[in-house]
């Protein structure tokens, strides 16, 4: 009465989006139908699909979005010290993406503007909750906080461009887009 | 401001319960729970966390720009996004009417997005609870288990959510963030091999279509007293309209109905949104506060989305669909359309109807014409308003003389839907979790009836932040006297008092 054993160990990932906009999540579920034979060589820890709410011991940590406070710091810390390799999934989590357009302005102005002087507002004030995780002065690219293996550029990267990552770390290469995988719109 | 439950008279005797991040949404959030020793519930809170700061930063950029800016909101809805600018800066170039080729590209295109986006939702990201049970073993509740169990479930889900992308693909260029649609109409219609690519699996959609409404109205015959109880509360409701009050996701003018299903207003041009809905600001949440300006900031919550657009309608303009709303409306004596559960009946019913629209449009011979752009008397602001898969969705700019946005203002869906959330998922707490020892399974009741909203928390966080989704407890002479936790598995995890 053996269980009977897996075969192959399956490659353990974890995703999470930090100050992202889930497009580089979706770019990766536009591998459309390879989903359904991945799930035989891949497990998921944390990831928006799954109800793990903190990353455990993985093979591959995967993040989208660069930081705009410190909880998103913490998450990112959480990946890399759990991860064997992280990767940079797009523009935000490379250089910050478009919320870093608001790296030229005063946090205080911007949100007093939209939480206080905006005129549609019953009464304002600006969210303080000790629940609410305090925002950072800029948003920042993940690079600057942790080391990072490899980078995927793009907005988000094709999902062919994640595919071709995960089935050379799956077949033991050291991934590279190689031509036409390299986007960055 | 005294919603039940939502502030504790002494949060500091009390213990702490979070669920962060809320997880199988999209975007991030987390939901606090105030307990006292014998585990009454005194506050339960879902938070958004994270803030942008978008409506600031625009300011200052060519128009030209917004509608391939603002998708960056969100990588689940963008077409939601891409359009609501391009109408809202239609109006500010003084556009009355489209082409024929660019207003069917453009409804192409959201059709399109309706499709991909509630099945994801409803496949991807509900139906582990459904299928599998409200508090069932967390490590199959996923798409994983799904593919396992339901493998046929699961496929057709991952190919409708494809067929969808693809529409889009063709429509806007890239399956995600693409470029179509621009202030005036659209950049591109479909070559004749694109639309003879699309049309081949069209009738294959409408029948998967089909059976995942079956699959919807199962469950609910099925667990028929828990599904109409679960979460249930009472709310008025908004969505867009077309003339002839039928359902139109695209545009349309606002139809509002109070409580009792008496309408407040009706076909209100939503370029003055302003005059009936008034936002409010709350300490603890990055997301505003919506509300009916002629009922108040307590009266005056709503809800938005498939459940109101479904049930609001006077009819569904394509005939599948249309019969299953009656089937709907029907179901239990109308039980079914008051339920928050009857959001994915709803959400399942529209995908249907997306499915058809497609249909019709894919057999338009505008779709492959080549008059793509209108011009118009320039305006100095402009409003675009759009049903978005989780609802109404507001866009609102002002453009100098240099062609620069000078101000803007977003209404997400999913913050119209911030206080009825709120609600139910107090109404959760209340059923389930009052008096209990809390568990990881009916932790997940409370992000069960938070998915039936289908909350795009990602794009809810517009303002300048992000949203984690947590559940906190507290004790009654107001002290947190402990916290349950999950841990880095998601088991819940007694901690220590904290001070
Ligand atoms: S890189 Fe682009 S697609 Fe990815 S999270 Fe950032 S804005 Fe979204």
């Amino acid at each position: 009465m053996n269980a009977p054993a897996p075969a192959v160990k399956k490659l353990r990932v974890a995703t999470t989006s930090l100050a992202g906009c889930f497009g580089c999540h979706m770019s990766f579920l536009d591998i459309d139908e390879r989903i359904i034979p991945l799930l035989d060589l891949i497990e998921f820890d944390r990831s928006p699909l799954t109800d793990i709410k903190h990353c455990g011991p993985c093979d591959l940590g995967i993040i989208e979005g660069g930081l705009c406070n410190a909880e998103n710091v913490h998450v990112l810390r959480e990946f890399r010290k759990n991860c064997k390799f992280l990767v940079a999934m797009g523009a935000c989590a490379i250089n910050g993406g478009l919320p870093a357009q608001r790296n030229h302005l005063d946090l205080r102005d911007v949100l007093e503007e939209v939480y206080q002087t905006e005129a549609g507002l019953s009464h304002g004030g600006i969210p303080n909750d000790p629940e609410l995780p305090l925002p950072l002065n800029q948003v920042h690219p993940i690079h600057e906080v942790v080391k990072i293996d490899y980078f995927l550029p793009g907005c988000p990267p094709p999902a062919d461009a994640i595919w071709k990552l995960l089935t050379d770390l799956l077949a033991g290469r050291t991934p590279s887009l190689g031509h036409g995988l390299m986007h960055y719109d | 401001m005294t919603f039940a439950l939502e502030t504790a008279k002494s949060p500091e005797t009390l213990r702490r319960v979070a669920i962060d991040p809320v997880s199988r949404v999209e975007g991030h959030g987390k939901v606090t729970i105030l307990l006292d020793d014998n585990n009454k519930v005194h506050q339960v809170r879902l938070h958004i966390v994270e803030f942008r700061g978008f409506e600031k930063f625009i300011q200052g950029r060519p128009y030209w720009e917004v509608p391939v800016m603002v998708q960056r909101l969100c990588g689940i809805c963008p077409v939601s996004h891409h359009l609501a600018a391009s109408k809202a800066l239609d109006m500010m170039l003084g556009i009355k009417q489209l082409t024929p080729t660019a207003d069917k590209i453009r409804r192409l295109m959201h059709a399109g997005q309706m499709l991909q986006s509630h099945a994801l939702h409803f496949f991807h990201l509900a139906s582990p609870d459904l299928l599998f049970g409200f508090g069932s073993d967390m490590a199959k509740r996923n798409i994983v288990g799904v593919v396992a169990a339901h493998p046929e479930v699961a496929k057709k889900g991952v190919l409708l959510r494809k067929y969808g992308q693809e529409v889009i693909r063709m429509t806007a260029g890239k399956r995600v963030h693409g470029t179509g649609s621009v202030p005036g109409g659209v950049n591109k219609s479909l070559s004749a091999e694109e639309r003879a690519e699309l049309q081949k699996d069209i009738y294959q959609m409408v029948a998967w279509s089909r059976d995942a409404v079956a699959i919807i109205r199962g469950l609910f015959e099925q667990n028929l007293t828990q599904y109409n109880a679960f979460g249930r509360f009472r709310s008025a409701g908004m969505c867009l309209v077309g003339a002839d009050g039928a359902m139109d996701l695209y545009h349309g003018g606002l139809r509002a109905r109070d409580i009792d299903g008496k309408t407040l207003f009706d076909h209100f041009d939503y370029s003055r949104y302003w005059d009936v809905i008034g936002e409010d600001v709350k300490p603890w949440s990055y997301m505003k506060f919506p509300f009916f300006k002629s009922l108040g900031t307590e009266d005056g919550s709503y809800r938005v989305g498939p459940l109101s657009r479904v049930t609001m309608c006077d009819h569904i303009p394509t005939p599948l669909a249309d019969k299953e709303r009656e089937a709907f409306l029907a179901f239990d004596g109308g039980s079914a359309a008051g339920a928050t559960l009857g959001y994915h009946w709803a959400r399942m019913i529209e995908m249907l109807h997306s499915a058809e629209t497609i249909k019709d449009l894919l057999h338009d011979d505008d779709i492959v014409g080549h008059d793509l752009m209108a011009t118009g008397q320039r305006q100095e602001r402009g409003v675009g308003v759009i049903e978005a898969p989780r609802g109404t969705l507001i866009h609102h700019y002002r453009v100098d003389e240099n062609d620069q946005v000078i101000r803007a203002n977003l209404i997400v869906s999913t913050t119209h839907n911030n206080q009825a959330m709120n609600t139910a998922v107090r109404e959760v707490a209340m059923q389930y979790l009052d008096g209990v020892e809390i568990t990881e399974g009916l932790l997940n009741h409370i992000e069960i009836a938070i998915r039936a909203f289908d909350p795009c928390l990602s794009c809810a966080t517009h303002a300048l932040g992000q949203m984690p989704l947590e559940i906190a407890i507290v004790g009654a002479d107001g002290t947190v006297i402990d916290e349950a936790m999950r841990d880095h598995r998601g088991l819940i995890r007694e901690l220590p008092d904290h001070a």
